[in-house]
């Protein structure tokens, strides 16, 4: 029930010790503004570490042909390794926990593309059709190189966004369109764009027909797989990749210069184990954060109620019932605990907002924001300490007698 | 109005007992004025805490207005000092933070009187008692003895049958002691029953018999016939 009257007296005494109230107050919606900002940034950092990730499969294997630096089975070091297709369909065909595998083949790389009169430097890409997936890559357009291209060595391409922004400045489409590379035509099939800008100015071109113009027979410089492995799977996977392609190549298995690895999944596994950590860290401290504050509620809470004992006294005398008293002062603890939390729920999540909004693009801070159930419990919780906090002295200041509460000067 | 029957109150810190009242037996009628007397310690103010059920007793009967005051919950005792008795305090007792007008209308308050209604109510006693222009400063603004009516006001706003006066012109200099004792007196010439506790004795004299209390006893009454007068007629 709603007791204007009630209300109104709680809000004079309220209005009239506002020195009072704001040390409580600023308590409370202290303790809740650092949760909020805690919260915020533990969520930011992950959100950044996440998106960092997304950029490019997360379970991706990259590996490449490198040179010798031991001797093996009487072959001397610096010995040039080389992949070749046959490496691809071994790796696709017998290697357990492949998911998508794709080979490249370098050729011209950063020549000038160009279409009528518009010219351009742009990354070459000689792959696989499942590199689109390696690089999580969005068509926007078209499609992507398949294995038909690759089975008939087409010369098509499909193109980033900057590149088409670049070369079809009359907003016509380029599909089907033929832009030159080396002077040598390329049908466009698609145009494609990607999380990471970086990867975005690239031409793609199918592997063998880069083998083919190059004259490259049927070379491969490195390839790139995403594996269905747990990260313990794939240290196992990458020490029988090194083991086979050592037999395959004579190297020592042990020369980590022959062949380079370089693992995603591994790096993953360290980030999500380091996010594991940072959300226990920020709970833990969250937690305390909490207790600080509760901590701070029932202390003010106990000497307001003593600071109020003569004035318990003064409205006993005159005729205030023990449940009047108790009521007063749980109503003024809660409701100023709720605006005060209220408020430093605001201010945190614009503090947040603020945050995100003036940071400049970082790679490692993103979207900090709190899970608002998260917010609204813990102010709650607040609420209810401070409450209770209050409760405990109002009930034993509204139990003695008025002249103990009198006499106390 | 009240009526004592052998009262005992002792209070007990620690391991000692302290035996205050040693069987109080005494009755006041309506409208009468009555001061009690006494050196620090005789136990005049526990009796008048007893009196306004501030504090409770330990044996014997009191009865206020026909009815047996013996453990009644704070409730209870809480609507029989909001109707039927009025305290006014040495020490004023006003909430510092709440105005004049406040806390002259605070009793209505607990009694669920309308705002608006209850600051009418408050406004005419302010008046009555001089003070209607200082309605709106604070305690700490006024002088002793404004203070003191401010309090009397209160203590009549609920129209109490009982006011309980406890040294009420101790923190006061003589001639504001004698305009407080005026507004005591106008208020008994209305049909109010007042008891007020002293140490004075030019207070006691303007009160129609004194009881004199010494180590937890009445000692003696003296009656101060000079002032049977205005009760003559009533």
């Amino acid at each position: 029930m709603f007791d204007l009257d009630k209300w109104q007296e709680i809000f004079s005494t309220i209005d009239k010790n506002r020195m009072r109230t704001f040390l409580t107050g600023f308590s409370v919606a202290w303790g809740i503004f650092m949760l909020i900002i805690l919260l915020g940034s533990g969520k930011g950092l992950q959100n950044g570490i996440n998106a960092q990730f997304k950029q490019d499969a997360v379970n991706t294997i990259w590996f490449g042909a490198g040179t010798t630096s031991k001797t093996y089975q009487g072959l001397k070091a610096g010995r040039q390794i080389q992949f070749t297709n046959e490496d691809y369909n071994f790796v696709r065909d017998r290697m357990e926990g492949v998911d998508k595998i794709s080979g490249r083949f370098y050729m011209w790389q950063n020549r000038v593309v160009s279409y009528n009169k518009e010219y351009g430097v742009f990354d070459l890409f000689c792959v696989h059709p499942d590199y689109y997936d390696i690089e999580n890559a969005t068509m926007l357009e078209g499609r992507y190189i398949n294995k038909i291209d690759i089975q008939k060595r087409r010369k098509v391409v499909a193109i980033g966004k900057p590149v088409q922004k670049a070369l079809f400045k009359n907003g016509k489409s380029p599909i089907g369109e033929y832009i030159k590379i080396n002077n040598v035509p390329f049908q466009v099939v698609g145009v494609f764009t990607d999380k990471n800008e970086r990867d975005e100015t690239r031409v793609y071109l199918p592997l063998t027909t880069a083998q083919m113009i190059s004259g490259g027979a049927n070379r491969i410089h490195n390839l790139s797989i995403t594996s269905t492995l747990s990260a313990e799977e794939s240290v196992e996977f990458e020490k029988h990749l090194r083991s086979e392609f050592a037999k395959r190549h004579n190297f020592d298995p042990e020369d980590l210069n022959a062949m380079w690895i370089s693992n995603t999944v591994k790096q993953y596994k360290t980030f999500t184990n380091l996010f594991t950590g940072i959300q226990i860290f920020v709970s833990i401290i969250g937690a305390f954060t909490i207790i600080a504050g509760i901590v701070g509620v029932s202390n003010i809470m106990i000497i307001v109620v003593n600071e109020r004992t003569k004035e318990i006294g003064i409205r006993k005398a005159i005729g205030a019932t023990p449940l009047s008293i108790v009521s007063m002062i749980l109503w003024e603890a809660v409701f100023i605990t709720a605006v005060a939390g209220y408020i430093g729920l605001i201010l945190g999540i614009g503090l947040l907002e603020l945050v995100s909004s003036v940071l400049p693009e970082n790679q490692f801070f993103l979207n900090p924001s709190v899970d608002f159930n998260i917010a609204i419990i813990s102010t709650l919780v607040l609420i209810v300490a401070g409450s209770l906090a209050g409760l405990m002295p109002a009930l034993r200041a509204s139990r003695i007698r008025p002249v103990v509460a009198l006499r106390d000067e | 109005m009240i009526k004592l029957k052998n009262l005992h109150k002792s209070y007990v810190t620690g391991s000692n007992s302290l035996h205050v009242l040693k069987g109080i037996s005494l009755e006041i009628e309506e409208g009468e004025m009555v001061s009690v007397m006494g050196a620090s310690g005789s136990g005049k103010s526990t009796l008048l805490n007893v009196l306004g059920i501030l504090d409770n007793y330990d044996s014997g009967e009191y009865y206020l207005n026909g009815m047996l005051i013996r453990d009644i919950n704070e409730t209870k005792a809480a609507v029989l000092r909001n109707r039927t008795l009025g305290f006014v305090f040495q020490s004023f007792n006003l909430i510092s933070f709440k105005n004049a007008l406040e806390n002259v209308a605070l009793p209505l308050y607990y009694q669920g009187v309308s705002r608006r209604k209850r600051n009418q109510i408050a406004m005419e006693y302010l008046e009555r008692v001089g003070l209607k222009d200082w309605w709106t400063h604070l305690p700490s603004e006024l002088s002793g003895g404004q203070k003191q009516r401010i309090a009397i006001a209160r203590s009549l706003i609920s129209k109490p049958k009982v006011i309980l006066a406890d040294e009420p012109t101790g923190a006061l200099d003589s001639v504001t002691s004698m305009e407080v004792m005026d507004l005591l007196q106008e208020i008994n010439d209305e049909g109010i029953t007042i008891i007020i506790v002293t140490h004075e004795h030019d207070i006691a004299e303007r009160t129609q018999r004194s009881i004199k209390l010494k180590d937890g006893v009445i000692e003696n009454i003296l009656y101060h016939k000079s002032n049977f007068k205005a009760v003559a007629s009533f």
